[in-house]
């Protein structure tokens, strides 16, 4: 799978042949059954110790739900495996390769992206701006291609196929409406929309969605809840932080519990709500 | 914004419409003081070819930083370091070798003026990697401190003893120290017009222009038509940015600017894209400097203090960071009016009122104010020491912008980074809600959408 950061965006680009949800395909069909393992993880700042020997594993094409009180970690779990955070100690391992301490933007080439908690778009840009950013290794990309005449059509071509598959994308999530909007007059549920749909444009593997619901309107949830399964259906993997219980219960097949920098327990949605020390956790930590 | 971008749109031709009919109107107002002023002809060339040489450095040094700051959000103060370098590498790449018992104390390699220039705008683009490799890493108010440290270090190496001579390639070459180099090689212009074999019929066309100044016309045609060549080198700067800023590579840049961090997780090595972007905009204030101070045929160390940076991003700031037709505004108007501007009217001034004697002191200016309630003492003084308090009206300038119009002259107007325009291809029908019809026929900007975000 690890060639798929080395995909050529033409032929990301080509995925448009196959319509709009084609092109979310991207193909997960992985003999690893858990393309994110993460070991022993650990993290402080200062005297705080926000991640504490967090060990789990998230299966291949699953929705997954990272659940803990407030302070628990999980942001900080989502920044030591997406590479914002270098870990004190552990192993984050992906598609069976050893990422610890990579570069984020190396970790996003491997087909690993994130949305972040408080959503950062970016606000003088346009939702198109924003949106044509995402998609990886875009030959206009090297200053040289961009300018010199000629080497600029193919830069131009690319383009072309890039915007038809980011207007399919904007009509996928219903913000077309919107795209010539600069990202910082969205509102806080179509920043979300947003950052989600930036994110799959980079045509990753595995999403890691931090919150995406918070502060959304239940209309809007419902969509995005939609759209995450539809997505799940073709193969992506999900990484879900949520803090709304019965969303997780309803939606996920498997839960991580962290509870103070580590994992309490894990399992089906049943088994976590009969969970006395996760009720206690829940109770102790003021939720 | 609607109403200033119909102000924009409204003028034929567009962007490269706006600049012209803005310097049109600066030439005018020359034009115009010079008449009061009674220049002559000679008088009144000589005074378009300086103005239109410092709109064309301004613009070119502006248009560069807003490569840094306006597109990329990298805070270099120490832009007038990178010209410094570009200028004194030029000068030892360029020339002549040293002969004991010439004028020149040091000599240089000998080359060609062209290859110079590109050693010059390749040692300021090697400069700006070593200084954005530490900087760029750590958070952006290092990079401020680190530039203008260093742009203070390239100016005393230069003024140093140490390095007013030392052999290179088996050559006697050096810096000068504190009286500077003399630049004695063919300047830009000649060495342009010679490598292209049009210098006889340039000469031909000075003596053709005696019809016109009849006295020693070179100057006066070399200083016009060198105004012209840097009004090429700003079109060529503008088309350059416009293209990078126009990108997939631009459009990177732009989200760095917005949030880095959004920018890396999505894949972009944004290190890299920093530091490309760093060292072409230093490259392009090397040359901005080699082509200010190389015509001069001397350079000295002093001429590179900061104030030279504080210009550039004054200009940058009345222009609009962001805009690159802002940049080559803000450039001209900076050149017309702040910096050539105090010049013009003080000469005005006097020669409006001929006959007024200006006080010689502070003290003589300030007392008929204080004890007669009598300005004028001081008004004339202040008119008299006008260019000494030129760095005070910029301070003053910059503060009313910083106030009532921080976005500049045409900042608000964000150009799109894409190749493309990004509306919905026509190819594509429109099937994603009920207000998607309105974009089908390629419906551009329409600020009405504005209202639905707010839900
Ligand atoms: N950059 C930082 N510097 C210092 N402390 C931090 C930093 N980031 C997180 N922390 C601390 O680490 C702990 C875990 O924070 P984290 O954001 O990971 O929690 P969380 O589980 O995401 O909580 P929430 O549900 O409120 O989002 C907290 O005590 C927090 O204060
Ligand atoms: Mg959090």
């Amino acid at each position: 799978m690890s060639d798929a950061a080395d995909q050529p965006v033409e032929d990301v680009a080509n995925k448009v042949d196959e319509g709009a949800l084609g092109a979310f395909a991207s193909g997960v069909e992985t003999s690893v059954d858990y393309p994110l393992q993460v070991e022993g993880l650990e993290k402080s700042f200062g005297g705080i110790t926000a991640v504490d020997g967090a060990s789990f594993e998230v299966e291949a094409g699953s929705l997954t739900g990272l659940i803990g009180p407030n302070g628990a970690g999980k942001s900080t779990t989502f920044n030591l495996i997406t590479g914002m955070l270098k870990p004190d100690a552990g192993t984050v391992t992906f598609n069976g390769e050893d990422i610890t301490g990579e570069e984020p933007h190396e970790i996003a080439n491997r087909g690993m992206v994130r949305t972040f908690q408080i959503a950062r778009e970016l606000s003088e840009m346009t939702v198109l701006e924003n949106m044509m950013l995402a998609p990886k290794h875009q030959r206009g990309e090297t200053l040289w291609r961009s300018v010199m005449p000629g080497v600029r059509d193919d830069v131009r071509e690319q383009e072309e196929e890039l915007l038809e598959r980011v207007w399919e994308v904007l009509d996928f999530f219903d913000i077309a409406h919107i795209a010539e909007e600069y990202a910082g007059n969205l509102s806080g549920g179509q920043r979300k929309l947003l950052e989600m749909a930036r994110a799959l444009l980079t045509d990753p593997d595995m999403l890691l969605l931090d919150e995406p619901f918070a502060g959304v309107n239940p209309t809007l949830e419902k969509k995005l809840l939609e759209h995450v399964h539809e997505l799940r259906e073709q193969g992506y993997t999900f990484l879900l932080v949520e803090h709304d219980m019965d969303l997780i219960m309803n939606n996920c097949e498997h839960v991580i519990v962290l509870h103070q920098g580590s994992v309490l327990t894990e399992g089906t949605p049943d088994e976590i709500r009969s969970n006395e020390e996760v009720i206690e956790a829940y109770l102790g930590g003021n939720v | 914004m609607s109403v200033r971008d119909d102000f924009t749109a409204r003028i034929p031709g567009g962007d490269a419409g706006l600049i012209v009919l803005v310097l049109l109107a600066t030439y005018l107002a020359y034009v115009l003081a010079g008449l009061v002023l009674g220049y002559t002809l000679r008088g009144q060339l000589n005074s378009i070819a300086t103005l239109t040489f410092y709109i064309g450095v301004f613009a070119m040094l502006s248009l560069a930083l807003n490569l840094h700051w306006g597109y990329t959000g990298l805070f270099n103060i120490g832009i007038v370091g990178f010209m410094a370098v570009g200028v004194y590498v030029t000068a030892i790449v360029t020339k002549p070798t040293y002969v004991a018992g010439g004028a020149a104390q040091v000599g240089g390699l000998g080359l060609p003026l062209w290859v110079g220039i590109l050693a010059g705008m390749l040692a300021a683009a090697l400069l700006g990697l070593v200084v954005a490799l530490p900087a760029l890493r750590l958070r952006a108010d290092y990079l401020a401190i680190v530039t203008i440290a260093m742009s203070e270090i390239v100016r005393f190496s230069f003024l140093s003893g140490e390095l007013q001579q030392f052999q290179l390639f088996g050559n006697r070459v050096g810096f000068g120290g504190g009286s500077g180099l003399i630049l004695d090689f063919a300047p830009p212009l000649e060495a342009l017009l010679r490598g292209v074999g049009l210098w006889n019929g340039y000469l031909g066309f000075v003596d053709a222009f005696q019809v016109l100044v009849p006295r020693n016309p070179k100057p006066v045609v070399d200083g016009l038509v060198y105004g012209l060549l840097l009004l090429g080198f700003v079109a060529a700067f503008y088309w350059l940015l416009k293209r990078t800023g126009e990108s997939p590579f631009g459009r990177v840049l732009k989200a760095i600017r917005e949030d880095e961090d959004v920018a890396n997780a999505l894949g972009k090595n944004t290190d890299r894209f920093k530091i490309k972007s760093f060292m072409l905009g230093c490259a392009l204030m090397g040359l901005a400097g080699i082509l200010w101070l190389v015509p001069q045929g001397a350079v000295t160390p002093n001429f590179f203090r900061p104030r030279v940076t504080f210009f550039v991003w004054i200009a940058l700031i009345i222009g609009g960071a962001g805009s690159n037709t802002g940049s080559v505004l803000g450039g001209a108007v900076f050149a017309a009016v702040l910096y050539q501007g105090p010049r013009y009217f003080q000469n005005l001034v006097s020669a409006v009122f001929p006959n007024l004697d200006s006080p010689s002191g502070f003290g003589q200016a300030i007392s008929p104010l204080i004890s007669q309630f009598d300005p004028v003492p001081f008004l004339l003084y202040t008119v008299d020491s006008i260019r000494q308090l030129q760095l005070v009206v910029m301070g003053l300038v910059l503060i009313w912008l910083m106030h009532n119009r921080p976005e500049g002259m045409l900042g608000y107007r964000k150009e799109t980074a894409s190749v493309i325009p990004l509306s919905r291809p026509k190819s594509m029908a429109a099937d994603g809600g009920s207000d998607d019809s309105v974009r089908t026929d390629g419906g551009v900007d329409s600020p009405a959408q504005g209202g639905e975000t707010d839900e």
